[in-house]
């Protein structure tokens, strides 16, 4: 699994059944990426439900999140209208599970992604990731004090610069 | 991950029983969730068994994307607050959940004999909304990933909301100070 301070790897798949997103077009942007194993299945819903009703306190972050499993684009279109969620689902459908690979998230006994969380900050580092149980949705505290301390560290950072200038 | 209550009970909690109280039992709740309908008559039961050795809490943590009068029923509660009539309301909302709706929460504030321009201006108020949006997230920054969600003595409770489950586990807190 990816830990702090290492690079995201970028990745392109389909975020509906027609359009496709990029991880770097939310350069400058904190993302939270949010590997979860199915649509459907009770706890993800819960967990996907939770990141919904934030919305609004991600925003004040800068933070968007979005959600990646390996169900199919017409899967996500389906279970994000039954959930109302307002956020975006990516396939990683084919080839199955590539992305969660290459963030060493990848369950191959199950053919399904782990529940894991990584916070990106606006350069694409991961600043924070976390592993959890499968069957336990992991909340959001993690994730809110991942961001709070990249704002903090952007607002020292920002002084600095303001002094030198 | 740490699961303990951000931020402790305050004034701006909604507080049953003594601050005295050895045992302090925070439920983060959405009024339109089945699962806390079946909590809360438990939870009754909890506050009237430990009675001075107990304060319940109650902060709210709607799922409105997903409970349609979730979001209402709260400002409905904390509306009540503002004529010191939170419990009855919450009370009421619990016990009537099946019969939800937004007519339905006007009906429990006229049972209640609330001031009904007052209640209905509050069911809009910015400031109302601005503290259900502080219960919710506390409640995330606490670690609360479901309704209904306990904490006990600051600490995330994960165990069941049975009554015996709550009940053995506030027994034994009590138990454990007393023989300290």
């Amino acid at each position: 699994m990816l830990q702090k301070n290492e690079t995201a790897p970028d990745f392109q798949l389909y975020a509906t059944p027609d359009q496709t997103f990029a991880l770097h077009e939310l350069r400058g942007k904190n993302v939270i990426l949010a590997f979860y194993p199915a649509d459907w299945s009770p706890v993800c819903g819960d967990q996907m439900s939770l990141y919904n009703e934030m919305l609004k306190i991600f925003r004040k972050y800068n933070a968007e999140v979005v959600g990646i499993s390996v169900d199919g684009k017409w899967c996500h279109a389906a279970y994000r209208q039954a959930r109302n969620l307002h956020f975006t689902l990516l396939a990683d459908f084919e080839p199955k599970g590539e992305v969660a690979r290459k963030y060493g998230v990848y369950d191959e006994k199950n053919g399904q992604c782990e529940r894991a969380l990584f916070v990106l900050d606006g350069n694409g580092i991961i600043q924070w990731s976390y592993l959890s149980p499968v069957g336990i949705n992991p909340g959001a505290d993690g994730i809110l004090e991942a961001l709070e301390s990249i704002t903090q560290k952007n607002n020292v950072y920002g002084s600095e610069v303001n002094t030198a200038g | 991950m740490a699961a303990k209550l951000t931020p402790p009970v305050n004034e701006r909690d909604h507080i049953q029983g003594s601050s005295h109280a050895p045992l302090e039992l925070v439920e983060y709740g959405d009024y339109q969730c089945p699962h806390c309908g079946a909590a809360h008559p438990v939870v009754k039961a909890i506050v009237k068994r430990f009675g001075k050795n107990l304060r319940f809490v109650f902060r709210n943590f709607p799922l409105a994307e997903v409970h349609q009068y979730a979001e209402a029923a709260a400002m409905a509660a904390e509306a009540a607050a503002r004529q010191g009539m939170f419990w009855p309301m919450h009370d009421m909302i619990y016990e009537q959940q099946s019969r939800l709706n937004v007519g339905a929460l006007l009906t429990f504030a006229e049972e209640l004999d609330l001031d009904m321009v007052a209640f209905e201006h509050d069911l809009t108020n910015p400031s109302v909304a601005q503290k259900v949006e502080a219960d919710f997230e506390s409640g995330v920054r606490s670690g609360v990933n479901g309704t209904p969600s306990f904490f006990i003595n600051g600490l995330k409770y994960n165990g069941g909301y049975d009554y015996d489950s709550l009940a053995g586990t506030l027994e034994s807190l009590i138990s454990e100070r007393q023989h300290r």
